[in-house]
Formats: structure tokens, C-alpha cells, sequence
């Protein structure tokens, strides 16, 4: 199992990094926090570990610590508009419920 | 479920906890508010995907009000109750306003600021302002789905204290948490991302709806330094919408328009100038409420011709600008453009001709502030790692100075002085053969030190001794970009050297600031008493000083009565001159000149004997 960017979403990810002008992944991750447990991490990654997985999708390239992993196999991210508000989006089948915001979940 | 952004490395923010920063540019036009995601700075759009929020409210009847486009569309048809350009009335009196007879408004004059009346009552520019923050306030937590944390307005670099406050209050007014107020050109230097290019000054040409900006800023070790502002807070677009409207009326021969014909004019005017941008001639035509047509066709030649003036306008503030700098045209390495206004050709022309070089333009000039203020704004919100989160650019709360003799504060940096900024004042020596000097440091806009905040001390020693007044100390205050504070002394002839550094604001908060500021304003009348008390004071004791080394120099001169005389008037100004009645210090200080003056005359004629005694006329160097 991988973990993925939808076609809008790498567009954008290459998009913000463009305009940063540095940075060698995306990286993902969980950690503990929130209201309901868990919390997601999205960050530019400026270096990789060698424990990190390393994923490719839509010409991006998606880093994932090990600890992480777990938690986000067959997650897709994806960027969607909400009326003015547009972002990032994770989908992910690990999840079992979420606390209304959405920026935390219980595996 | 909240959209996420993605953050800088080990930047990730719990939920809940992320701090939404937003840059405003409030305009007097156009508004626009920016913010950083996933790193990148964004200006907001509003619902239908426009940037720009025009700068007009509308009060209605019932309460309501209109900002914006909605304001825009009905301001010829109740111009009264829509204000345009009331960023040009923020914290000025009717007085400071030009063309105030033009504006088809109800002002009232009110102590420091005027204000408007309008159909929903009397309103302040603070308040209008407001209102137009508050349509952006809703915009960002719309478009950012959260509660909005910080803000950072930008106002234009010379902006007085009273305009300043008056865009924080209307920031608070609005519901803001305003981080700091950012001058506009330094925020335009950070969109175009000259805080990373290589050392060098630019200049920032800002040419907006109602006011001319320009500064020259240095970058050295990415910090920027303004070094020189000038301007003119009464031009800008509107001028040249204004002398459109004129030939429109000189040229079809209108007689005294009504309020609605002159605002529906002014917006036929204003689309003609921005059509010639693009286009070589422009068509301006208006059913006027008396029923006349106007049908006219504006050239661009024409157009150059009848604001030429106002393009040269603009010339004389740069040329002092750089004069201020004492730099050359030669030693600017690049020109941002900034505000709407700078689209137009003959500006461009011009400030291309004058730096001999091209203008940047290659970012939007409506919308570089508002992006260099979402930036600023991002860092200051501590969104950015450290190392990248360039030195900040911040203004200093409250006046840095130095305590003179009497207790008096003598001011050095101004408040409001952006910061990093270096400021140098020479002292004098007070007394004969002083050897040293103590400096006590000092912030506060108080006149006495007493009321001021004590930083500082430090001792200059190593003066070599000469007459009062002959010692000549340069005191050197540099506030960096971190805020802290250097005091350097150094004696002229001898390079003696003395320095402290101090964090001036450490330890003050935002209410002691609040509260000594307060304090400034119920305090002036006691203030200019106490400090005419203290400078009273320090005369006397200049002048007793003096006496008493004549007295003691050339005593022989006088006559046993007269010496006597003088020193009964020199007494009866000892006894005085500790009190607290500084009418009766400057009347025995008075009569105490007087006593003396024949005995100066004496002391000068024998001066010039001794100086000539044994020389002849020809070997003297007249």
C-alpha cells in the first residue's frame, strides 16, 4: 500500500514549491495530539532520513516516517476549494472517526 | 473537515492551535488583505473572485452599510453618505485636507480629527475605516475556514503619530489583533523578495489613489534600512482623476455641477485613465441630472499634457530623497513600482528616465503590499523557522533619549522610528574643566526624567579640561532590528570613547506603553511647567557658574561697590534658585545680567588689550 497525491493536489504541492524554491519531498506524518488522538503532519521536507519511506505520485515525491506509516497506508491527499477556503484534504481508510474539524482522528 | 496547508519542516501546528495571520493593505482606493499558504503569499479574493475591495462605504438610513463594490455603484447617486478616500482624512483636521471643497461631504470639524456627517449620524474616518477592515476580517476567516489571530496593516512610511493610531484604532475597531503597522514601501521590498537579493539600495516609487511615497531603502546583510523618506501625502491617482474632471468641464463647458453630476464625472474620469493605460485614447461619455450630455474623447497626448505637472511632482520628493541619502541616481540598483497608479505609462516614463534605468513592475502593483505584509505578518505569527524569520522590521513604541542637566529628557529617537535606525546629538560640556560625562539613558515622552523610564547608565571619562561649552560630546543612539538598543559617546578632539547596550523594550508591555503614553498627553500642560521650572533652573546655575569664574578671573576690574552689587544679585539668585518659581529665577537671572554687563564689556576691552599688547597693526590677521 502507498500513500498518494491526487492529479490537483501534486499540481499544487509542485506549485508552493516552486514558489519556495527549495525542498526535496513532501512530507507526511501523524502524531499525537487533538481532540481525538491523532493529528496530521504535512510539511515541505528539506532533507530525508534514511528510515523514511520514500513514495512517488504525479511526479512528487511523498516521504513518510516509519512510526507514521501505519496510520496512513492507502491515504490519498488531495486539494479541494470549500467556498473561499481551499487546502488539503487527507483520505484515509485507516480512520475511525474523527473529531468534527477534521484535524484530528482515532485509528 | 479543515483543509490543511503544508507547513515549514517541524513547523506542523496542533489543531486547533494554528495562527491565522493575514496582511492588510488598506488603501485609499483600494483595499486588499493577503495571507501566507503552504508558504506561498496569496492575495484573498473575495466570493467572486475579486482581489481588490474598493476603499468606499456607504452609510444607509436604516443602519446599513455598504462596502466596497456594492458602495461604489451607488456613490454618484448618494455621494453625501458614501466615502470615498477616507484614508486621506485618517487623524487630519479639515484644515490639513486639500481639496476638502471639492469632497461633496458634510465634514465637521472636530478637535483632531475631522468628521463626516452622514444620513446614519456622524461618523469618524477611524470608523469608516473600520467598516472596511471588517469586510476584509470576514473575507479571511471565510477563506482560511478559522478563527483569524494576527494582522499587520500597512500604512504609508511617513504617516504621523495621529494617522498611525488612527489606522491601529480602526484595526481594533474591526475586531483585529494589529501585530504592527508596516510601511508600505518596506512591505512592497519584501514581496519582490529584496530582503533576498544581493546588498544594495532601491528605491520604492508608490504612487497609489491618494498619496506619493517615495523611499530609498538599504539592504545589507538582509536587513533593511530605510534611509530616507519622502513624499507627498496630499497626491496621488485621484489628482489625475481630478484633472480629467476639470478639462471634462472646462471642455464641454459645464457650469457648477451638483454632488451626484461631479461624483459621476470623477467615476467617467477615472475610467478614462485607467483605459489610456492600455488604449491610445479614451471615450468619456455622461447624462448629467440636468440633462446635458457630455461626449468626449480623451487622447493620450492630452491626457500627458494636463497631469504633466502632477508627474513632475513627484520628481522634486525623489531628488530630495536622495539628497537625504546622499546618494546618487547611480547608486539606486533597482525601482520597485507600487499602487495602481504606476500603470500608467508617463509614470513609468518618468521614473525610468530619472533612475536611468527600468523599473520592476513584474509583480502586481495593486497587490505587492498587501503580499509583503501577509509575509511580514507569517513571520511575526511564528510561522517561519528560525533562521528564515528575517529580522523584523518594527518601530520603536516610545521616544529613546538621554537626561540633560535639570532632569530633563532630551529625546534622541522619536517614537514611531522604524527600526533599525541610528540618530547622533552633540552635548556640550556644562562646567569649566569637566573631565567627565555620566549619560543616563532614558525612554518615555515625558519631559522630565523623573516621569521617564530609566534604561542606562554610563560614564565618559577622559575629556581633557576646557572652558564650559568648548567640550564637544557626539552621542550615538542605534537601535538594530532586534530591538536593542546601543548608546555610544564619543568626546570630538580627544576620540575619548564610552557604550552601553540595553533592550529598551524589555519588560514593557503593550498597557505600560498605553499607560505612558496616556500619561504624555494628560500630562503636557504640567510637562511645558515643569520643564519651564527646570530649564530655569539650569540657566541660573549656568550663570552662577560664569560669575563666579569672572569673579574670580578679573575681579580687579571692578570697583569694591560694584563687586559688591553683583554678588548681593548673585546671592539673591542663589536663594531662588532651587525653588520652584521659575518666574522669580528668570527675574533674578534678569537682574543679575544686568549688574554684570558693564563688568562683561570691562572683562571683553581688557581681553582684546591683553591679545594686543606689544603688536603692531600690520602683523595682525585681519
Amino acid at each position: 500500500m502507498a500513500v498518494t497525491l491526487t492529479e490537483k493536489a501534486a499540481a499544487h504541492v509542485q506549485n508552493f514549491f516552486a514558489k519556495r524554491g527549495k525542498g526535496v519531498a513532501l512530507r507526511l506524518g501523524v502524531r499525537t495530539s487533538g481532540c481525538s488522538g491523532f493529528a496530521y503532519k504535512l510539511e515541505f521536507a528539506d532533507a530525508v532520513s534514511p528510515d523514511d519511506h520514500l513514495f512517488e505520485s504525479h511526479g512528487v515525491k511523498v516521504v513518510v516516517d516509519p512510526k507514521s506509516l501505519p496510520f496512513l497506508e492507502g491515504t490519498q491527499l488531495d486539494f479541494t476549494r470549500e467556498g473561499l477556503n481551499e487546502g488539503f484534504k487527507f483520505s484515509n481508510p485507516n480512520i475511525k472517526d474523527e473529531c468534527g474539524c477534521g484535524e484530528s482522528f482515532n485509528v | 473537515m479543515a483543509l490543511l496547508q503544508i507547513a515549514e519542516p517541524g513547523l506542523s501546528t496542533a489543531p486547533h492551535e494554528r495562527r491565522l495571520a493575514v496582511g492588510i493593505d488598506l488603501g485609499t482606493t483600494n483595499s486588499l488583505i493577503a495571507t501566507v499558504r503552504s508558504g506561498a503569499a496569496a492575495v484573498l479574493p473575495d466570493a467572486r473572485g475579486r482581489p481588490l475591495l474598493p476603499s468606499i462605504v456607504r452609510y444607509l438610513a436604516d443602519g446599513r452599510v455598504e462596502v466596497g463594490y456594492a458602495a461604489e455603484a451607488r456613490q454618484s447617486e448618494d455621494p453625501k453618505n458614501t466615502i470615498v478616500s477616507a484614508k486621506r482624512y485618517m487623524g487630519r483636521a479639515l484644515k490639513d485636507v486639500a481639496h476638502a471643497e471639492h469632497a461633496p461631504y458634510d465634514f465637521v470639524d472636530a478637535p483632531g480629527m475631522l468628521q463626516i456627517r452622514t444620513v446614519a449620524g456622524v461618523k469618524s474616518p477611524v470608523e469608516v475605516s473600520a467598516e472596511i477592515l471588517k469586510v476584509l476580517h470576514a473575507r479571511a476567516e471565510a477563506s482560511l475556514g478559522d478563527k483569524l489571530a494576527d494582522a499587520v496593516i500597512t500604512v504609508p512610511a511617513y504617516f504621523d503619530d495621529a494617522q498611525r493610531q488612527a489606522t491601529k484604532d480602526a484595526g481594533r475597531l474591526a475586531g483585529l489583533n494589529v501585530l504592527r503597522l508596516l510601511n508600505e514601501p518596506t512591505a512592497a521590498a519584501i514581496a519582490y523578495g529584496l530582503d533576498n537579493a544581493a546588498e544594495g539600495t532601491y528605491a520604492v516609487y508608490d504612487l497609489g489613489g491618494g498619496t506619493f511615497d517615495i523611499s530609498i531603502l538599504k539592504l545589507s546583510k538582509g536587513v533593511f534600512e530605510v534611509v530616507a523618506t519622502s513624499g507627498d501625502s496630499a497626491l496621488g491617482g485621484d489628482d489625475f482623476d481630478h484633472r480629467v474632471f476639470c478639462w471634462v468641464a472646462e471642455e464641454a463647458k459645464l457650469a457648477p455641477l451638483c454632488a451626484g453630476d461631479m461624483r459621476l464625472l470623477l467615476v467617467k474620469s477615472r475610467e478614462a485613465k485607467e483605459s489610456l493605460t492600455t488604449h491610445s485614447e479614451a471615450r468619456i461619455t455622461a447624462k448629467l441630472s440636468t440633462g446635458e450630455f457630455v461626449d468626449l474623447v480623451l487622447d493620450s497626448e492630452t491626457f500627458c499634457r494636463i497631469t504633466h505637472h502632477l508627474v513632475q511632482k513627484t520628481l522634486a520628493p525623489m531628488r530630495k530623497a536622495l539628497r537625504d541619502a546622499q546618494l546618487g541616481v547611480d547608486d539606486v540598483k533597482g525601482v520597485v513600482m507600487v499602487g495602481g497608479s504606476t500603470r500608467m505609462p508617463q509614470i513609468q516614463h518618468a521614473v525610468g528616465e530619472f533612475f536611468r534605468r527600468d523599473p520592476l513592475n513584474n509583480l502586481d502593483p495593486d497587490k505587492v503590499v498587501a503580499l509583503g505584509a501577509a509575509m511580514q505578518a507569517d513571520v511575526l505569527a511564528g510561522n517561519k523557522p528560525a533562521g528564515e524569520d528575517w529580522l523584523l522590521l518594527d518601530v520603536i513604541p516610545l521616544s529613546l533619549g538621554i537626561e540633560t542637566m535639570g532632569g530633563l529628557a532630551e529625546k534622541i529617537i522619536p517614537r514611531n522610528s522604524t527600526i533599525p535606525v541610528a540618530r547622533a546629538q552633540e552635548f556640550t560640556t556644562f562646567k569649566d574643566g569637566q573631565t567627565g560625562m555620566s549619560f543616563h539613558v532614558v525612554q518615555g515622552e515625558r519631559e522630565l526624567v523623573s516621569d521617564c523610564r530609566s534604561l542606562a547608565r554610563f560614564e565618559l571619562k577622559g575629556i581633557p579640561p576646557m572652558a564650559a561649552g568648548a567640550g564637544r560630546v557626539r552621542v550615538m543612539f542605534q537601535v538594530d532590528a532586534d530591538g536593542l538598543l546601543s548608546v555610544a559617546a564619543e568626546e570630538r578632539t580627544t576620540n575619548a570613547q564610552a557604550s552601553v547596550t540595553v533592550k529598551p523594550s524589555y519588560g514593557l508591555g503593550d498597557t505600560d506603553i498605553e499607560r505612558m503614553l496616556r500619561d504624555s498627553f494628560e500630562h503636557a500642560k504640567d510637562d511645558m511647567h515643569a520643564r519651564a521650572r527646570h530649564e530655569a533652573r539650569v540657566d541660573a546655575q549656568r550663570l552662577l557658574e560664569a560669575v563666579r569664574t569672572a569673579l574670580n578671573a578679573d575681579g580687579a576690574l571692578l570697583s569694591a561697590a560694584e563687586r559688591e552689587e553683583i554678588e548681593r544679585q548673585a546671592a539673591a539668585l542663589a536663594a531662588v534658585a532651587g525653588s520652584n518659581e521659575h518666574r522669580a529665577i528668570r527675574q533674578a537671572s534678569e537682574a543679575l545680567n544686568r549688574a554684570t554687563e558693564e563688568f562683561a564689556g570691562r572683562r571683553m576691552d581688557a581681553g582684546v588689550r591683553r591679545a594686543l599688547a606689544g603688536r603692531k597693526i600690520a602683523s595682525l590677521d585681519l
